[in-house]
């Protein structure tokens, strides 16, 4: 009996939808707004001098990779502690810790130039920028246990374990290295001011940073999700895919079928 | 089976297969040793390395606890060991005790050893005053590092193409102990610092040992049940 | 005015990478879409 079933797959379609691509849009205004205002219309500090205009990259930077990094801990809870272990809340962890780890290394190289200009030096060993560094690191590891190999529920049980172990340890080497700097007062004489002033433009710029990364943060998770799922559903799919190919190209004096004609096997999306 | 029976049978067997295979004994003490020569070489100031020494002690530490952990979790895929307790019903925060209960009798004997070492390369000295200070700190880092050493290694150790990932997961994690211990050691041995100023860094130790204790009763079974 | 140099390079890096990650992001996800039929996607 001929295997009747066979699934038609259609080409050209990606992961962005009409909201998507609004989204994208209003990313890319808010992009060459914060150029502009950051760059251009926005006044110099006091202090700072134009230095301050890179501030407007890396504070931005920073809540967002420390909000994804938030967003990535809730996600594996929620899928450790809810009763149907929904794969969506792991794919949501991992594309936000990998975005997390792009806006952290944006934050510390931007972070450096910063330090240069202002302080003279490419890294202070202080407390937040150590913490920092270390943050990195760990969701280096992360996304490295990620890509163990195995299934996906695999992965999703011991990434999720992971990410909630780094929650616990996060505090503790903040608090360490805290307690460290605390022994050595850095003397204030040697740094100029870190402190900056805001005026109403300067904040307006500021939050206008804020606003923008909040876009790209979006926009970049809700791709890399669909990413993840369309990759793990490849990974179920993908062999019945492939024998049904397999099978079509066995019989050989069959004609070619019309799409129309072709039935569609259903496939179910996995909860 | 009572749970504690079964931690204290598990950490004997782990202590027993050591005891017969002297692997730690050695390699990975000699290897912490060479270390300790090493920094010898590329430091090469006297006055410099005795202040440091507790720092140095406790880095050459860190690199023995990455071997100690491959070997714990190597001989628990060798025949599927680690499976079959679990298969057997073992309860994996008994397996998890029992295993760092091992791993922080070698630890406890290696760190013995890199402070002797201390001691006769870098002219380190121990005061009587801080003595007290020494041994709570050696207990405390010792199961610290074992109980994170076997949770971490639970995920990362033993299985084929997971060695590598060890060292990156497992060396963030354990530097408040780094911070902690060396702080610690540096007023015990008189190399910073007064004794009394070295208590406080031996608490953050105690914190972060009863925090990742109890983590990790909780973690290793998920961590090891794939 | 060598401070020049350094912002605008903050600027380049950061969003050249986030513009760099996007386009790999996009990539692979046509590659993943391109085997799937529409009606297994949830956001189709």
């Amino acid at each position: 009996m001929a295997e009747t079933s066979t699934v038609r797959t259609v080409t050209g379609r990606t992961t962005s939808t009409p909201h998507t691509r609004v989204l994208g849009l209003v990313t890319l205004v808010g992009v060459a707004w914060l150029v502009l205002f950051g760059l251009v219309l926005s006044p110099a500090d006091q202090n700072q001098g134009e230095s301050v205009r890179i501030l407007y990259l890396h504070a931005p930077a920073a809540w967002l990779a420390y909000l994804a990094f938030v967003v990535t801990a809730a996600a594996s809870a929620l899928f450790l502690f809810t009763k149907r272990h929904s794969l969506g809340w792991d794919r949501l962890a991992g594309a936000s810790a990998e975005i997390g780890v792009l806006f952290m290394a944006i934050t510390l190289v931007v972070g450096m130039l910063w330090g240069r200009l202002t302080w003279g030096v490419f890294w202070r060993w202080d407390a937040r920028l150590t913490t920092t560094a270390f943050l990195f690191v760990t969701y280096i590891g992360y996304l490295a246990v990620r890509r163990l190999g195995g299934t996906a529920e695999q992965r999703a049980q011991r990434s999720a374990v992971l990410a909630l172990l780094a929650v616990l340890e996060i505090p503790l080497v903040h608090f360490s290295v805290k307690l460290w700097r605390g022994l050595h007062q850095d003397a204030t004489v040697l740094r100029p001011n870190g402190d900056v002033k805001l005026d109403n433009l300067m904040l307006f710029t500021l939050l206008s940073g804020i606003v923008t990364f909040t876009l790209m943060y979006v926009w970049l998770v809700i791709h890399r999700q669909r990413t993840l799922t369309a990759e793990d559903l490849l990974d179920d799919v993908g062999l019945e895919l492939a024998l049904a190919e397999r099978r079509r190209e066995s019989i050989p004096s069959r004609p070619p079928v019309p799409q129309a004609e072709v039935p569609i096997t259903e496939v179910k999306v996995p909860s | 089976m009572t749970w504690r029976r079964t931690a204290w049978l598990i950490a004997r067997r782990d202590l027993l297969v050591e005891w017969r295979s002297r692997i730690a004994l050695n390699q990975v003490f000699p290897f912490a040793g060479i270390v300790m020569v090493m920094f010898g070489f590329a430091i090469d100031d006297t006055s410099l390395m005795e202040r440091i020494a507790p720092g140095l002690v406790m880095l050459a530490t860190m690199f023995a606890l990455l071997v100690l952990v491959q070997r714990s979790f190597a001989v628990e895929s060798e025949d599927g060991a680690l499976d079959a307790l679990r298969t057997a019903g073992v309860s994996s925060s008994a397996l998890f005790w029992g295993k760092s209960l091992a791993m922080a009798v070698q630890l406890a004997a290696l760190e013995a050893l890199l402070v002797l070492l201390a001691v006769l390369l870098y002219g380190s000295t121990v005061r009587a005053s801080g003595v007290a200070l020494l041994l709570a700190t050696w207990l405390v880092t010792s199961w610290g590092l074992a109980t994170v050493g076997t949770l971490y290694g639970g995920l990362a150790a033993g299985a084929r193409g997971r060695e590598t990932l060890l060292p990156l997961l497992l060396l963030p994690v354990v530097a408040p102990v780094l911070i902690g211990a060396t702080r610690a050691v540096e007023a015990a041995l008189g190399a910073r610092g007064s004794v009394a100023d070295g208590w406080p860094w031996m608490g953050l130790v105690a914190v972060f040992a009863a925090v990742f204790c109890a983590g990790g009763t909780l973690a290793f079974g998920p961590l090891i049940d794939e | 005015m060598e401070d020049a140099g350094f912002i605008v390079s903050s600027y380049v890096v950061t969003f050249g990478g986030v513009v760099l990650y996007a386009w790999y992001v996009l990539r692979r996800g046509k590659k993943a879409t391109d085997h799937l039929p529409d009606d297994s996607k949830p956001w189709v």
